[in-house]
């Protein structure tokens, strides 16, 4: 039988995260035995190959790219995981919601202390992504199965969460792994 | 004790004092209603809701609710856990809740709350309303972000400081804390040792350069669920 397939990716986050996943040190020998990993940055594969039986997504949405990639993991990954408070709050990024779009633009490429840019550029390449008017946590934009909150969660509930979910047990996290920070 | 009553709180008689509010005998009994604006050194006000209970089917909040004879209580049914739920999630998303760089992490009782619930997400859209920042006092700050209007503040103040640094301003959506001070909080009489600026269950109003010195795992509520130490107390 194939083991089931797990993909994951980094939207508006940090790759803590990420970091975080890969602490969990040795057990990633166990978790290689357990799932092949389909997209991911840890391998990195760009699309999606086949159904994936777990998605977990880092970071909210923040620009457009984020919103299809988080919509391709939504259509092809039975159960879809928000982990990090970026994902899962808006995290970090969001402190820009408050603060008008072209404000944020205005302070990055023209007006910030440390910029340099006398022609007052700012970038707007078609290959860049289009910046989303706030950033998004990942339930307000698809539907969310599972929430892993921490900045970063740590090894310990990423590993609980996912050994829980392989051999399809509901996710009991203990009082010391549901952390915010 | 020739004047102590009976009350039962899910199901379980314990003993109370007629002077005493659902929340003061349950505490006093070992069973743990969770509270937010309430605090023991300050005079109650159920603004919160958090600590509603059923008291003979209707709901009514514990802090204020006086004690009688008979009455029969209901704490953690599924519809009032819901509705503390709720009330947790509201006020995470009518805020900004920044956990991850705020010196109240850990310590903070509206995220123990949420952490003893279960609350992995919030349920309701996030609203990242403008709020701000008062620095202008040498020692103590004063983040509207992080405000949750339990009024802890404006009541320690008054009762306990002898002052009257803070007052609910506005209406619904608008209310905040405002300061009774020229222009800002340091203009007021507001000093670091005044009780106001310890009481804050979140981290709204916190002392200057005293933040981040307590190291993760020795938070107030890192180890162990916000109202163990109520339980703990039980017979």
């Amino acid at each position: 039988m194939s083991k089931p397939r797990i993909a994951t990716t980094s939207l508006a986050g940090c790759f803590g995260c990420h970091m975080s996943l890969l602490d969990i040190d040795e057990r990633i020998l166990e978790l290689i035995d357990l799932v092949d990993f389909d997209r991911s940055p840890v391998d990195d594969i760009k699309h999606i190959s086949q159904r994936c039986a777990i998605g977990l997504v880092e970071g909210g949405c923040c620009n457009e790219e984020n919103v299809n990639v988080l919509r391709e993991f939504r259509a092809n990954c039975d159960t879809l995981i928000a982990f990090g408070d970026c994902a899962t709050m808006g995290g970090i990024p969001a402190l820009r919601n408050n603060i008008p779009l072209e404000e944020c633009v205005d302070e990055a490429y023209r007006a910030g202390v440390t910029v340099h840019n006398p022609e007052k550029i700012v970038p707007d390449d078609p290959e860049i992504p289009l910046l989303l008017d706030k950033v998004y946590p990942c339930h307000e934009v698809v539907k969310i199965d599972c929430f892993l909150p921490g900045c970063p969660p740590s090894a310990d509930t990423l590993w609980t969460a996912l050994t829980a979910l392989l051999s399809g047990k509901p996710i009991e996290l203990p009082y010391e792994l549901l952390k915010y920070d | 004790m020739s004047d102590s009553i009976t009350i039962t709180i899910d199901g379980k008689e314990i003993e109370a004092r007629p002077e005493q509010t659902i929340l003061e005998a349950a505490d006093a009994a070992g069973v743990y209603i969770p509270r937010l604006c309430s605090h023991p050194d300050l005079k109650p006000i159920g603004s919160c809701r958090v600590c509603v209970v059923l008291c003979d089917g209707r709901p009514q909040a514990a802090c204020v609710k006086p004690v009688m004879d008979g009455m029969v209580i209901e704490n953690e049914t599924p519809a009032i856990l819901q509705h503390r739920k709720n009330i947790i999630d509201m006020m995470f998303v009518e805020g900004n809740h920044f956990c991850m760089f705020c010196e109240k992490s850990g310590s903070c009782e509206l995220q123990a709350l949420a952490y003893r619930f279960g609350i992995t997400a919030p349920q309701y859209p996030f609203q990242f309303p403008e709020k701000e920042i008062d620095a202008s006092h040498p020692d103590v700050m004063l983040d509207h972000n992080r405000c949750v209007m339990c009024a802890r503040c404006v009541r320690a103040s008054q009762e306990l400081d002898g002052k009257n640094v803070f007052q609910s301003i506005g209406r619904g959506f608008e209310r905040k804390i405002g300061v009774n001070g020229e222009r800002a909080l340091g203009d007021t009489e507001m000093e670091a040792t005044d009780r106001a600026a310890e009481l804050c269950p979140v981290g709204c109003v916190v002392k200057k350069r005293v933040g981040f010195a307590t190291p993760i795992g020795r938070r107030d509520y890192d180890a162990a669920p916000i109202g163990s130490n109520i339980e703990g107390e039980r017979s």
